[in-house]
């Protein structure tokens, strides 16, 4: 177990490495940020100036060395455009997204298992067809398109929600957080459902093959044989079967749901992580768009390492080991 | 003879397919005694297991029991709500499946799975559940069962698997137990353990079996009564050692026949042309009569009614083995 995590840390720090290499030329073919910092009418001497401040007049290779200094001491400058550090910006930021992720996680595993489970144990039921065909929608919609009549329907038409922003936030254990208070989850509830509709339809079909296979099993006859009661059987025997894959996914997903929650957070007008990256590349600010890449490098690679400890809980069989044998 | 445990008369368990009607079991009738040991054979195909899941009232559809009674200990179980029919599965009626690998759930340990047996139909503490199994793996032969009791099944072989699955249908002393080729998947030498420790267990318990094997050498050693099953009806009954040695369906001499430990040695094996029927398309007449050496003129006209003889001996032929030939 320990030789695994070891392991598994060494493989993570190569990827981080990768990254940075990645993310610094990445951001340094993008254009020159001098532009983006000195006012239309500035002289050349000012231009000149800015960018001897910033180090943009040393070869890309020193400042490369400079960049991965910085990084070694998990500083990445300060953002070009608000001036302050960008790691503390991004941070800032961070729960009202780490927030919105969560509740959609939440929707998508109370929503998504129940509806897969009954279609996949009642294949044939009307309401099972209905259930996938609603999936086969929930997978294919843009999110933009769903946000935008989300809100009309339950903003503008019916009045029930608010459209755009967060809720009061209560500071608790020095995390700010909305998730405590009715009116933090009224504002809530739209955006996360927008972000959570893929992963509801990811849920319910993953959920439904998952039962239709375990159903057949001959441990689901065997349990039945024992005269096991129907709620056992689905919800320890075959549950816990198919608890293996659906982990898994969501686990790899709620990491594309922090990274990609971009989307949602622009049309919600929602504080977080994804609109700053999408003001930040706007502007070219680089510090902040490699913070960012960072951050959600070192989130995910947590996360798979989470997934792989929480696997071994659920299959006995399997065994993490440093080694292959 | 005492009153039988599991009475079945005339079941038909159909499977109403997109490709029409298969009548995997049509028409079977036997009784087994408390205490005894039936031997059910016949090919794959032949309706054995459908008729042990029948009893135990594990048909899903598209199959359905259509006709017929099951009666166990006098008691009526075709026509039962799911509710009634769960209060009587792993109490009186027991089952233990083919393949040990995949009969124990893989992610929930053997003690979860041996407590919620006794769970399912007795409502007593924790503790005494787990003593319970601690004694049923006791009984049939796993060593320091305490300690075995928190493994997951991947952490045992085949036979011990096997051991565990029939512990479990033990635990409750039922009056019968159907065991589907419970020693198909075993290697020959476990098969042979695994009989012997059945065999002592239902005698202690006076637990009555159904054994559902293809493979007549289990049956010899085992059984008291056989029934052998072809086309989703019994072609012959009666006591073992009558019919194994005296066979008078066709049928049931080619099986014999087909045995390699009956054969001279050097000669080829007998063997039945031919295989089994597609049970969706039956011939009007005796099912076997296409693949039939003593078939005559009559056998196409319609099925053969059940002949009688003593001791429970039946057989559906009208044209059968006689003596001289079937030695």
């Amino acid at each position: 177990m320990l030789a695994f995590v070891i392991r598994r840390l060494a493989q993570a720090f190569f990827v981080v490495v990768a990254m940075v290499v990645l993310v610094f030329f990445g951001t340094y073919v993008i254009g020159d940020p001098v532009w983006m910092m000195v006012p239309g009418d500035a002289t050349q001497e000012q231009v000149e100036e800015v960018r001897r401040t910033f180090g943009f007049d040393q070869p890309v290779y020193i400042q490369f060395l400079t960049f991965l200094g910085d990084v070694l001491r998990g500083e990445f400058g300060r953002s070009y455009v608000h001036g302050s550090s960008a790691i503390g910006l991004i941070l800032d930021r961070m729960p009202a997204t780490l927030e919105l992720a969560l509740a959609a996680l939440i929707l998508a595993i109370v929503i998504g298992i129940p509806l897969g489970l009954f279609a996949g144990l009642k294949p044939d039921h009307p309401v099972s067809r209905g259930i996938m065909a609603v999936s086969i929608l929930g997978f294919s919609l843009p999110t933009f398109w769903v946000g935008l009549m989300l809100i009309m329907l339950f903003s503008v038409m019916l009045g029930w929600l608010p459209a755009t922003g967060r809720g009061p936030v209560i500071s608790i254990l020095g995390i700010e957080t909305s998730l405590f208070s009715l009116e933090g989850w009224r504002h809530l509830f739209l955006p996360a459902l927008n972000l959570a509709l893929l992963k509801i339809s990811l849920v319910i079909r993953l959920t439904r093959s998952g039962a239709r296979e375990a159903s057949l099993q001959d441990y689901v006859k065997f349990a039945r044989a024992k005269g096991l009661s129907p709620r056992r059987i689905i919800g320890v025997h075959i549950l816990k079967n198919i608890m293996i894959p659906i982990v898994t996914v969501l686990g790899l997903e709620f990491g594309s749901l922090v990274a990609f929650s971009v989307v949602t957070e622009t049309i919600f007008a929602w504080p977080g992580m994804g609109k700053l990256l999408l003001e930040a590349i706007q502007r070219l600010d680089r510090p902040l768009i490699v913070g960012y890449v960072m951050v959600v490098v070192l989130l995910f690679v947590t996360i798979n390492l989470i997934v792989d400890i929480l696997y071994s809980a659920l299959d006995p069989r399997v065994r993490l080991t440093g080694s292959q044998s | 003879m005492a009153e039988p445990v599991l009475a079945v008369d005339n079941l038909a368990t159909h499977f109403f397919t997109r490709d029409g009607v298969v009548k995997s079991v049509d028409g079977v009738s036997f009784t087994v005694a408390p205490g005894e040991v039936l031997g059910l054979v016949g090919e794959s195909g032949s309706g054995k297991s459908v008729t042990g899941f029948s009893i135990m009232g594990l048909i899903d559809p598209p199959g359905r029991i259509v006709s017929g009674s099951i009666r166990l200990k006098g008691e009526e179980l075709v026509g039962r709500t799911e509710a009634e029919m769960r209060a009587v599965r792993g109490r009186s009626l027991a089952m233990i499946f083919q393949d040990p690998m995949m009969t124990l759930n893989p992610v929930l340990r053997i003690d979860t799975q041996m407590m919620e047996a006794v769970h399912a139909h007795e409502k007593v503490s924790e503790k005494a559940a787990r003593d319970r199994a601690v004694q049923a793996l006791a009984q049939v032969g796993i060593p320091s069962p305490e300690e075995r009791l928190s493994a997951y099944p991947h952490q045992f072989s085949g036979g011990m698997r096997q051991r565990v699955a029939i512990a479990i249908a033990l635990i409750h002393r039922p009056a019968l137990i159907i065991a589907d080729e419970p020693t198909t998947a075993l290697d020959v030498t476990i098969q042979s353990q695994i009989l012997a420790e059945v065999q002592k267990l239902c005698a202690e318990s006076g637990t009555a079996l159904v054994w559902i094997t293809h493979d007549l050498a289990v049956v010899a050693g085992l059984a008291d009564r056989v029934a052998v099953m072809y086309a989703g009806r019994i072609v012959e009954q009666g006591l073992v050692d009558d019919v194994l040695d005296r066979p008078l369906h066709p049928y049931t001499h080619g099986l014999i026949g087909s045995v390699p430990g009956e054969a001279m040695p050097g000669k080829r094996l007998m063997q039945i042309p031919g295989s089994t029927p597609s049970l969706g398309r039956l011939p009007p007449g005796c099912a076997f009569e296409p693949r039939c050496s003593r078939a005559v003129e009559t056998c196409r006209a319609g099925a053969p009614p059940l002949a009688q003889g003593s001791q429970g001996r039946a057989y559906r032929c009208i044209n059968p083995v006689p003596a001289e030939e079937a030695a």
